[in-house]
């Protein structure tokens, strides 16, 4: 299998605090790879790194073994990076449908192909067939600032996989969402990671959620990576339970 | 279904312009001349502000450009055609510009950017006499020829202008169900999201600046030839602020928000005149009770009105009216 994404060394300090501290890690393709931690460590700034939204302070990025540190998000994204965020980031005064087609419009077309072309830029049936695979069906025409909590951030999932990402960065999917939605997001995304073989990043809190779906998860504490492994070997890593419990 | 009514209602409303000042004065048709050319640079303004959510005082700087180079490169003997495409291009090219402070700095920071552009561009005007006449201006500018028809008579020049509008109109109208429009409005309502989508937010806020500007310095040439003879004040930075108002008067955000708030800013001075210079403390006062009730505009509030009369008495079953692209207002944050 090869590599898809190759996180080199990361640094990233706000003034004084060491937000990442040195983090590398490989991610293969077609995995499904876990990153957690206590509050603070640092795992959405090492995603808003990883993903060009924030500069890093030293330390690289490798995307199929070319180097794409410091790319802007928009055009990581064009090369097949995908992400959701830890809070609801979807566009509240667009329908479902719109919102989905917007998050595949930049990959058809040219500029002046967009201008010019046809207005749902061809996706009106991927956007169909994804509100159909999230089971958004009888909200595709609703404003998505009127739907619940939960079906925001299925939507917000949808939209990360409209334009058939390889790479999938997805902060904390688990957030707020209640039981029964939860094996309904997990069935989908492992659905979508063996049909189209993407690769994914999953950062939880939800430790039942992240050791379900995950082979092999990261822990980070305090900007470093202190423990690597499958569930089994986390959930007993004494520096682990050490990290979440305090000593 | 919903768009194919509203350019069926847009062409009546065409056919019902071109007849209008046919039982007018010539000064009405001046007027509704004025108001047209108005609401062509509250069109940039209101894409600029309303649908890609940046925000700008220049939009009278863009309309004095278009004017001062239609104005000189027409008596410089350039036929008008050319020159108005040469206005519209030229705001393109200064509105990209002052676009980069965008990318930098929002809300009104921005704004304090886009009027110290305003001011400069206004002391050019001002100050440079060798090129613009300074305070006294550049008179006699002569209206078109067209195809051996003379625009001089009012009504010809306002066939002209509705026509161009009617144009301009359109391509707005375009732009914005294009999946560009879908962009701008990614860019009002969740930035950071957009670019995660390979949306690159760069490009899409110099576009709207730049369009949103080429409309105010099209909006230019139309005006210099129809007042016939320019000097900076109607360039200022005042005239700018009432840009923005017309199109906050008029629903930021809604395709004929523009069009509702330059009738308001041309026309109420005209039934306010007996008011004489009571004429501004009634706008102001109209305009803050209107903020205080309905931020949306007064597309808005019919929007309201029409879903109210809509509801009583229609069946329960029947959908509510769907917030598409073109209307979606944006309530909160232009209160």
């Amino acid at each position: 299998m090869s590599t898809v994404l190759e996180v080199h060394d990361i640094h990233k300090s706000f003034g004084g605090v060491h937000a990442v501290n040195g983090v590398s890690f490989d991610v293969a393709e077609g995995e499904i790879l876990g990153i957690i931690g206590p509050n603070g460590s640092g795992k959405s700034t090492l995603f808003n790194c990883i993903l060009g939204q924030l500069a890093l302070t030293a330390g690289s990025v490798r995307l199929d073994g070319r180097d794409v540190t410091g790319l802007r998000p928009s055009r990581l994204n064009r090369l097949g990076v995908s992400r959701t965020f830890q809070l609801l980031q979807i566009f509240p005064q667009l329908t479902v449908r719109e919102n989905l087609i917007l998050a595949g419009q930049e990959h058809r077309s040219t500029m002046l192909g967009r201008l010019f072309g046809a207005r749902d830029a061809g996706l009106t049936e991927a956007a169909e067939r994804m509100i159909a695979f999230f089971r958004l069906g009888h909200l595709a025409d609703e404003p998505a600032g009127g739907l619940s909590y939960g079906q925001q951030k299925l939507l917000d999932a949808a939209m990360a996989f409209m334009a058939g990402p390889r790479l999938v960065l997805l902060d904390e999917p688990a957030g707020g969402v209640n039981p029964t939605m939860l094996g309904d997001l997990k069935e989908r995304l492992q659905a979508i990671n063996r049909e189209s073989n993407a690769t994914f990043v999953v950062i939880e809190h939800n430790m039942e959620f992240v050791m379900a779906l995950c082979r092999r998860i990261l822990v980070l504490v305090e900007g470093r990576l202190i423990a690597e492994g499958p569930p089994e070997a986390i959930r007993r890593d004494p520096r682990v339970i050490e990290a979440y419990l305090g000593n | 279904m919903r768009s194919r009514w509203l350019l069926l209602l847009l062409l009546a409303a065409i056919v019902v312009l071109a007849l209008v000042p046919l039982g007018l004065q010539r000064y009405g048709t001046y007027i509704l001349t004025l108001w047209l050319v108005t609401a062509v640079a509250a069109l940039g303004v209101n894409l600029i502000v309303g649908y890609a959510g940046q925000e700008t005082l220049a939009q009278a700087a863009f309309l004095g450009i278009g004017a001062y180079t239609t104005a000189l490169l027409t008596q410089a003997g350039v036929p008008f055609g050319f020159a108005f495409l040469v206005s519209g291009l030229a705001s393109f090219a200064v509105g990209l510009v002052i676009g980069f402070p965008a990318l930098r700095v929002q809300k009104h920071y921005l704004a304090f950017v886009t009027l110290a552009f305003s001011v400069f561009v206004w002391l050019v005007f001002r100050n440079e006499e060798w090129l613009t006449g300074g305070v006294m201006g550049i008179m006699g500018i002569k209206r078109p020829v067209l195809a051996g028809i003379s625009l001089r008579p009012a009504l010809h020049f306002y066939w002209f202008v509705l026509a161009i509008s009617t144009v301009l109109t359109f391509a707005m109208w375009w732009l914005l169900r294009s999946p560009w429009g879908r962009a701008f409005t990614a860019l009002r309502e969740n930035p950071i999201r957009a670019e995660s989508l390979g949306i690159d937010v760069r490009r899409y806020t110099l576009l709207a600046f730049a369009i949103g500007s080429a409309y105010g310095g099209f909006a230019g040439s139309l005006y210099a030839p129809l007042v016939e003879f320019i000097d900076p004040a109607p360039f200022a930075l005042g005239p700018s602020f009432l840009f923005l108002l017309m199109v906050v008067v008029g629903g930021a955000g809604s395709f004929f928000g523009p069009f509702i708030g330059a009738a308001v800013a041309v026309l109420l001075p005209e039934w306010l005149r007996f008011a004489q210079s009571y004429y501004l403390i009634i706008y102001a006062l109209l305009v803050i009770v209107l903020m205080a009730f309905c931020p949306s505009g007064i597309a808005g509030l019919a929007a309201r009105l029409a879903s109210r009369l809509r509801k009583a008495p229609v069946p329960a079953d029947a959908k509510p009216g769907r917030a598409n692209l073109g209307a979606a207002a944006k309530p909160e944050a232009r209160a």
